[in-house]
């Protein structure tokens, strides 16, 4: 058998791949994947979305979160194929043409971020929360981070990112309604 | 010196936007043409013979493009010069389970798996150590031949009459502590991407905390000269030690990518991460102190004794650090210290935030509370009649030219409430208190010279932008912008005007690495040095535009002004125009080298512990213990660290709470699991990282005593808090239910057993 270019040939070959079409932050993509592709193994190797972060291999560190249908899921334990119909949120879609997320801001603001390996995972996660539950308390707020990991912060800058970012997104909310209220009236 | 504008400043990191938004690159992140994956394999054996490896069936797998073994590269190395016993892939034995063999690279991580298991290795087991009590006994065959009795090194100090200190104690204790095997776990695993170039050149981007010795290691493992090796650091996802030496995929995807002649990645699996450690040892301290009936200690005794793993790793030095930094907190007139670093067949342990310093402060703070009760004083009033009178040198020669640790003291006090609450809470709830230390940078490199411990540059040109050419290594602490603070406020603009260029040791002069939290220290020197010398230049433009003497102006907000007439000044950028007139693109140099008195004394071992400066941290942990299941619940922890000076006052505090969260996590929960030298737990959730729900906000007070020779008085933030938190919250324990717990860490299990112990059936 000859080398072709220092590698050794032959057929290389994989599980048969199938087309599917995902809808990642808003775009449509369409692959070909194989049945066992994770999304995770989409999203960063196919489309080159490398802030979703591979931090464990057991679905333990919530680094490759990700939001499917605003709900925060783990890309390491999702089959890409599955999720045809979903609405897909990774961290690289989070900003608005160019305007950080109030959760990215305040993450960046209170030193939330240290290494940042987790950050992704943790500003998604925090997002989906803050849009169930707009006030949360100190102790609401450690129970929903629980699935995410962080090893620099020691998690008090973090909390204290969530809190100003439900300040923030009130505020938001507040100043739409009386601009929504003005418009009507 | 004129009113500060940039430090002090509580600035966000200047990455903070590229890791908020998911678009800085990690290692991991980085992938490139014709790239193939590399992967390693494994010992399944704690210790035996390799009798052959066959590689013909992994070479012959369509895409494979290079197998590589230890033939391929079997030069020794190791972190310090005193123990080259690794090899990138074993030669003969290996030494514990995940020992490195040999390694594939293929198209796909897939093949490159499939091809591992084509590779046919033919063992001949070899007895093995897993305890290192027992090692130390063992006949042989030894895991090194060159090491007797498995005993990596032994020292043995004595400064002071410790006898005597003994005799005339009114108290002595005396116990024996046992603190578990803790690791690292930063969030992202370590990676590689080795690049063979096409001119016979080799780059490597790897999540390393030390680029330079990286940058050295490959040279000796690779035998090429380190002018044909380029080694860039891209965003590190957190290390704490576990990237402060050379780890095995570093070299393994060069010797792949050097025999494919393409680029190779290796990115460790999270079980992976486990089996490369190079964490805190489980370390045996038997420690014995004395004290007259003033409550001034008289004697201390350490014997230490740290189950070291398979290989040296920074094993001398991690012992070392625990009977050195015995001193340099309390005035301890006499002090023994006995330390062994023992050999086992597991992973060799290394490095981690308070390298070697921290079971042993445990063991300390934890007689040290038993003694205050046995004295009868309060545990705060025994540590203010032991305080140092700084700036002093202790018996082992440790220079302390700033020391905050009154300051912290009283301030944790305030602020807990420990008065009110020490004594008076009710039964299963506890307040605790202890101290800790740390150093700013080691004082003796680890291959000893007497070069600079770090250079940079400055350089600015006709974009008036500042470039700052550093080889330290960002890896989350915020060190870039530190630096960055720093030579803004010296050249009086904004920080956004200085941009980085960091740890590529093709672009940026030397810098050991981010280890013994030496970065702000001695890497924000040399900024400092470099940004004085720039200034000088510009300021000598400026005041021959401004017809006075350059010793007149300063700098401040983009302008430089005449101190003697605050109506004349230039802006920054005018001033710079004036300047490249005369030379050109304005170029700058600061370096930075411990002195002399800051070296430590002249004995075996003295190079260990000798800082320019030393950090101090007070603690008061409250818990609740339930005394049916055993379970401890931190409920708040107070801390106060003295950095000498807050340069940036948000990432301060991040370091000390990070530091409090990694000893609360040592303290409760987190330990590696052996059984025959396999790991138990090599995964997060079973080695149990405390999670938000285990942990509360941390309350951190920042002290300043302004250092004499920190840059603006800066000392280290990232490490010093950590010890203390062990400590405080086992004297919690006690305070809440009545028992003194010897071991880490401190389970619901370890604690029913205690409370059945104290109540007789």
């Amino acid at each position: 058998m000859a080398a072709t270019d220092g590698g050794r040939s032959g057929a290389i070959r994989g599980p048969r791949k199938q087309l599917i079409q995902l809808r990642i932050n808003g775009h449509l993509y369409e692959l070909a994947v194989a049945p066992n592709r994770l999304l995770l193994e989409v999203l960063r190797e196919d489309l080159g979305l490398t802030g979703t972060k591979r931090g464990c291999d057991d679905s333990s560190c919530g680094c490759c979160t990700v939001l499917i249908d605003g709900r925060p899921a783990l890309a390491c334990v999702a089959l890409a194929a599955s999720y045809e119909n979903a609405e897909i949120t990774t961290i690289e879609g989070l900003a608005q043409n160019g305007e950080l997320d109030p959760v990215q801001q305040a993450f960046m603001e209170t030193g939330g971020a240290q290494c940042g390996f987790c950050t992704p995972g943790f500003i998604l996660t925090a997002r989906a929360f803050l849009a169930r539950n707009p006030a949360p308390t100190l102790a609401e707020i450690r129970e929903a981070l629980a699935g995410n990991l962080c090893r620099c912060t020691g998690y008090t800058q973090i909390y204290e990112a969530v809190l100003r970012a439900a300040r923030r997104l009130q505020e938001r909310a507040c100043q739409n309604a009386v601009r929504e209220a003005g418009e009507n009236a | 010196m004129p009113e500060m504008r940039v430090i002090g400043q509580p600035l966000p990191m200047n990455d903070a936007r590229a890791k908020v938004t998911g678009l800085g690159k990690y290692t991991d992140d980085l992938t490139l043409p014709g790239m193939l994956y590399g992967r390693i394999l494994h010992s399944p054996y704690p210790h035996a013979r390799i009798v052959s490896i066959d590689t013909t069936a992994a070479e012959r797998l369509p895409g494979v493009y290079a197998v590589a073994t230890g033939r391929d590269a079997p030069t020794p190395y190791g972190i310090l010069p005193i123990g080259h016993d690794e090899r990138v892939f074993a030669l003969d034995r290996v030494r514990y389970i995940g020992d490195n063999v040999a390694a594939v690279a293929a198209v796909s991580p897939e093949i490159a798996e499939r091809a591992l298991e084509l590779i046919r290795v033919e063992y001949e087991p070899l007895p093995a150590w897993f305890d290192p009590l027992e090692a130390m006994q063992a006949p042989g065959p030894w895991i090194h031949d060159d090491r007797p009795h498995n005993i990596e090194k032994e020292y043995h100090h004595e400064f002071g009459a410790v006898d005597e200190g003994f005799e005339r104690a009114a108290a002595i204790l005396e116990d024996r502590f046992v603190c578990g095997e803790v690791t690292h776990a930063a969030m992202e695993p370590h990676s590689t991407l080795a690049v063979w170039e096409p001119d016979e050149r080799l780059t490597v981007y790897s999540s390393t905390q030390v680029p330079y010795y990286l940058h050295r290691t490959l040279a000796e493992v690779l035998q090429m000269p380190m002018s044909a090796i380029r080694v860039i650091k891209p965003l590190v996802g957190g290390g704490f030690g576990g990237k402060s030496e050379v780890i095995p995929l570093e070299l393994a995807a060069a010797v792949l990518a050097r025999k494919a002649r393409r680029p190779v990645k290796i990115t460790y699996t999270r079980e992976e991460v486990f089996y490369a450690h190079r964490g805190r040892p489980r370390t045996i301290v038997d420690l014995k102190m004395g004290a007259d009936a003033d409550g001034r200690l008289t004697a201390v005794h350490a014997r230490v004794i740290q189950d070291g793993g398979a290989y040296c790793g920074y094993g001398p030095v991690t012992v070392l650090y625990s009977g050195q930094l015995l001193n340099a907190i309390y005035a301890i007139p006499a002090i023994r210290f006995d330390g062994y670093r023992v050999l086992t067949n597991k992973p060799a342990c290394g490095a981690m935030r308070g390298h070697g310093t921290v079971n042993a402060r445990f063991a300390f703070e934890c007689l040290l509370d038993r003694l205050a009760e046995r004295l009868g004083f309060d545990p705060v009033e025994l540590r203010r009649r032991n305080l140092l009178r700084a700036p002093c040198v202790t018996p082992n020669g440790l220079r302390v030219t700033s020391y905050g640790l009154p300051e912290c003291i009283e301030r944790v006090v305030e602020r807990s409430g420990w008065n009110h609450k020490r004594g008076r809470l009710p039964y299963g709830r506890g307040i605790g208190f202890a101290c800790s230390h740390y150093v700013s940078g080691a004082a003796n490199p680890i291959i000893r010279s007497n070069m600079p411990h770090t250079t940079v540059y400055l350089k600015v040109d006709r974009d008036g932008a500042i470039t700052l050419y550093t080889g330290a290594a960002e890896i989350g602490q915020g060190s870039d912008t530190i630096q960055q603070q720093i030579v803004a406020e010296v050249l009086g603009v904004r920080p956004e005007r200085v941009r980085l260029v960091a740890a590529d040791t093709a672009l940026t002069p030397v810098d050991l690495g981010s280890y013994s939290s030496r970065v702000t220290f001695m890497a924000g020197n040399a900024c400092l040095e470099a940004a004085r010398q720039l200034r000088r230049q510009i300021f000598e433009a400026a005041a021959r535009w401004l017809d006075c003497s350059p010793d007149v102006l300063e700098a401040a907000d983009e302008v430089i002004r005449r101190t003697d007439d605050g109506r004349v000044g230039v802006g920054f950028e005018e001033a710079v125009a004036l300047a490249l007139e005369k030379s050109g693109t304005l170029v700058a140099k600061g370096t930075y080298t411990p002195p002399e008195q800051a070296r430590g004394g002249n004995y075996k071992g003295a190079g260990v512990g000798p800082s320019p400066s030393y950090s101090y941290s007070a603690q008061v942990a409250e818990v609740t213990v339930d005394p049916e299941t055993g379970r401890v619940l931190v409920e708040r922890i107070t801390v106060a660290h003295d950095c000498g000076r807050a340069l940036n006052p948000l990432t301060v505090e991040g370091q000390i709470q990070g530091s409090v969260y990694m000893g609360m996590g040592q303290a409760l929960q987190e330990e590696m699991v052996w059984k025959n030298g396999r790991l138990m737990n090599p995964g997060l959730l079973e080695y149990r990282l405390p999670t938000t729900l285990e942990t509360p906000l941390i309350d951190s007070i920042i002290v300043e005593s302004v250092d004499p020779e920190g840059p603006f008085g800066a000392k280290e933030a990232g490490e010093g808090s950590l010890a203390a938190t062990l400590p405080a919250i086992a004297n919690a324990i006690y305070d809440a239910i009545g028992v003194r717990l010897n071991e880490l860490p401190m389970t619901p299990e370890k604690i029913r057993e205690k409370l059945r112990e104290r109540t007789p059936r």
